[in-house]
């Protein structure tokens, strides 16, 4: 964003530089007058049944001057060329606290998460809440795999979650297969279905492969659409049973969860029942992860990630590395799918768009590419932040738009941005996220 | 896939890689014209000539990232079998049939550290003794143990190209000359039988030079590993090969040893960068002097 102040000349003299700084704001309202010109100043309008073009220059000049007056303010203070270097925003100092905090962070986050519904204070709508964030820090850390281990760019990620939550659904409402059953079940049919998508699709590499898993995703919302008699098209699949605990119902009344437990019947056991669920499978996830990741395929992927070439002069399948990654990380998102089906109760064809994946991906991106806390960490600002700001509205895309923005521009790869080596000899070194590949395919 | 790619001719004890009118072309550029050679067990073999003759595209072929146009590669493996490179895939090159590479264009893995770069290289063995991961995930079987003897060959290795201090530091941090001996560690980590590396010595200066030329020698000599080089630094070819193939405009000029070779008047020539005329010329000149 900010490379039209740094391509200008660095002077000696720390005034900054009136002239480029002019014309780089001149060539930013030049472009904002060929966009802002058809879009905002040229209106239509029926009237008389015929559709006419009403202008609105002013709104245009408008435009163009804030466009070059903030940009020109910019260029002369933020952005100005500095003597020598301009200093990182987050040094390394700030690198190292940052590190220590988040070694904390870790356990004080899993403890809260641990003994949230009982926090005082706590009410229904926030543990709700609180499992929401856990599906997304689930599918964050499931494509976690695919993307910040081994580089695969999947913008088709949420494909894998509606398997799971169909998968789930269908089984259970026409077979009658109980919750703890069709968990696996829909996992290894993502993972299958992860398998059968990798075959044709890693070939291709970078744009390519992200356009392909794209389109498969779309591919597998038209199907659910269409396929009336299957899925239900549009209407999808209604009354989903709900999971039980350990054979106990969460009805009210006689061999009921509060009967059984002596306690006062009331809906909150089964939303708390719920939250401890997507709890144990978002924390087991993290755990498969986390091994996988100091395992030979964990390193493969990483190392497929870096340079596949070198990957393939030392012996490494990547053909089966690849499929594996994007076997294991659907088989996740099939997890989660088939968490949220019994969730929601219904599971339709709205609930699995591209702007899902675009989300989830966001958050894996956000959090750092292949850290763990920072995807959760970005799951919950995201999900989270988004939910606590629904008064706002529409403009509440805005201010998420913004957001992401500033952290992209001040830490460009993501929150929790250092790489931990998987093994060490004498001392574990965080390796800077500037010296790690982002895979290109 | 476990079926080995034989159908190969019988190949000699003493050679241990045939390359037999090898061929390729890239659309209308023919960047390697019908070249044949050994490389023999426990030689260097150096690979030279001018900037864009093919030596790389050789590597390429022999390494399995390009497919041959004409022309065979056959490797030993025992006195009855020997297998065709052009027909395995190029993980397979590495992990079976023991052809391990460098890159002309340093290729480590800059993210990971120098341990990590060592173990990826013994991914084939490692994966196995995981059980291809089931196990290892579980935490069951021999995978803690193959892991801890990984580790020690990477550290005997680290030893040998003196980055043991290194160990845990991003590969992509070193100083140039410490990225090519990693390379080259690397590649040996995967057990080769043949070593292929694409100009070792570039970028580095006469010292390093000098300790990269020990480090080949023993290569050579105490692990046994055939050495095929592709070189610009004629000291170091000089010094360290036993044979030494010349390439020009992708055809083989000359075959022979050192001495051999630095005589030949169509090298001087093609490394002079004359006319063909002229190489006769000289060679003419020769000739009568010789006379
Ligand atoms: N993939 C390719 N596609 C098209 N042309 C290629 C390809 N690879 C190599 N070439 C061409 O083949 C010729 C030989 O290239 P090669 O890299 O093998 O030379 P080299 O002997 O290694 O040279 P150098 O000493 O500069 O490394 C060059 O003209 C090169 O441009
Ligand atoms: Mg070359």
């Amino acid at each position: 964003m900010a490379a039209p102040a740094s391509d200008a000349p660095v002077q000696k003299a720390p005034a900054p530089a009136i002239v480029p700084a002019i014309k780089d704001a001149a060539i930013a309202a030049l472009i904002t007058l060929g966009l802002a010109a058809p879009i905002m100043g040229l209106v239509t309008v029926q009237s008389l049944g015929k559709v006419q073009l009403e202008p609105h220059w002013m709104r245009v000049v408008l435009a163009v001057a804030v466009v070059f007056v903030g940009r020109l303010v910019l260029n002369l203070t933020l952005w100005a060329p500095r003597a020598g270097k301009s200093a990182p925003l987050i040094t390394p100092e700030v690198e190292a606290q940052l590190k220590a905090v988040t070694r904390y962070a870790a356990p004080v986050a899993l403890a809260i998460a641990v003994l949230l519904p009982f926090v005082p204070g706590v009410e229904r709508t926030t543990v709700d809440l609180a499992t929401l964030v856990l599906i997304y820090v689930m599918l964050g850390w499931g494509l976690n795999i695919v993307v910040g281990l081994a580089g695969l760019l999947d913008l088709g990620y949420v494909a894998f979650y509606a398997v799971g939550a169909y998968s789930y659904a269908l089984l259970s409402t026409q077979f009658g297969v109980s919750f703890w059953l069709c968990l696996p079940l829909a996992g290894i049919l993502a993972a299958l279905w992860g398998v059968m998508l990798g075959f044709p699709v890693l070939r291709l590499r970078g744009d390519y492969l992200a356009i392909v898993t794209l389109a498969f995703g779309e591919i597998i919302r038209i199907v659910l659409l269409n396929w009336q008699s299957v899925t239900g098209g549009p209407n999808g699949i209604p009354n989903i049973p709900k999971p039980t605990f350990f054979g106990i119902d969460f009805t009210p009344g006689p061999g009921g969860f509060a009967d059984t437990f002596g306690l006062t019947p009331s809906g909150v056991h089964r939303v708390i029942f719920m939250y401890y669920l997507i709890l144990a499978l978002a924390l087991f996830t993290n755990y498969v992860v986390l091994r996988l990741r100091r395992l030979p395929i964990g390193r493969a992927w990483e190392a497929l990630r870096e340079d596949e070439i070198a990957c393939r002069s030392l012996g490494v399948n990547t053909v089966n590395t690849k499929l594996t990654a994007f076997a294991l990380g659907a088989m996740f998102a099939g997890f989660a799918g088939s968490f949220f089906a019994t969730r929601q109760s219904l599971v339709s064809p709205e609930s699995f768009t591209f702007i899902e994946s675009a989300l989830i991906l966001a958050i894996v991106v956000l959090g750092g590419m292949g850290s763990q806390f920072g995807v959760a960490l970005a799951a919950l600002l995201m999900i989270g932040g988004f939910e606590l700001f629904r008064e706002f509205e529409d403009y509440r895309m805005m201010v998420f738009g913004v957001v992401m923005v500033l952290i992209m521009v001040w830490r460009p790869r993501g929150i929790v941005s250092s790489r931990s080596p998987s093994v060490f000899l004498k001392e574990r070194k965080a390796i800077s996220g500037s010296l790690v590949q982002e895979g290109h395919g | 896939m476990t079926t080995p790619p034989v159908d190969a001719p019988k190949l000699p004890e003493d050679v241990l890689i045939r390359v037999e009118r090898l061929t390729m072309r890239f659309g209308g550029l023919v960047a390697v014209d019908d070249v044949s050679f050994d490389v023999r067990p426990g030689d260097v073999t150096a690979l030279i000539g001018p900037n864009g003759a093919g030596k790389t595209t050789v590597f390429n072929c022999i390494t399995g990232f390009y497919k041959p146009t004409v022309g065979r590669i056959a490797l030993r493996k025992s006195a009855t079998e020997s297998w065709l490179l052009e027909r395995l895939r190029d993980h397979q090159i590495s992990r079976r049939a023991g052809v391990a590479r460098t890159f002309q264009n340093i290729r480590l893995f800059g993210g990971m550290t120098v341990l990590e770069n060592l173990l990826v290289a013994q991914h084939a063995p490692l994966m196995q003794a995981s059980g291809m991961t089931v196990l290892g995930l579980l935490g069951t079987g021999g995978y803690r143990r193959a892991e801890t003897h990984a580790i020690e060959k990477a550290k005997a290795w680290l030893e040998r190209v003196d980055l043991i201090d290194r160990a845990d530091d991003p590969a992509a941090d070193l100083p140039y000359g410490d990225q090519r001996r990693l390379e080259i560690a690397r590649a040996m980590c995967t057990e080769p039988v043949v070593l292929c590396l694409d100009e070792p010595a570039a970028g580095l200066n006469p010292r390093e030079s000098a300790d990269l030329a020990d480090l080949l020698r023993s290569i050579r000599t105490d692990d046994g590993v055939a050495v095929l080089l592709i070189e610009h630094d004629m000291s170091v070819v000089m010094e360290i090969s036993d044979h030494v193939v010349v390439l020009d405009y992708g055809k083989k000029i000359a075959d022979g040893t050192p001495k051999a070779v630095r005589d030949d008047p169509k090298v001087i020539a093609a490394y002079l960068g004359v006319e063909d005329e002229e190489v006769e010329a000289v060679e003419r000149e020769i000739e009568e002097t010789g006379a």
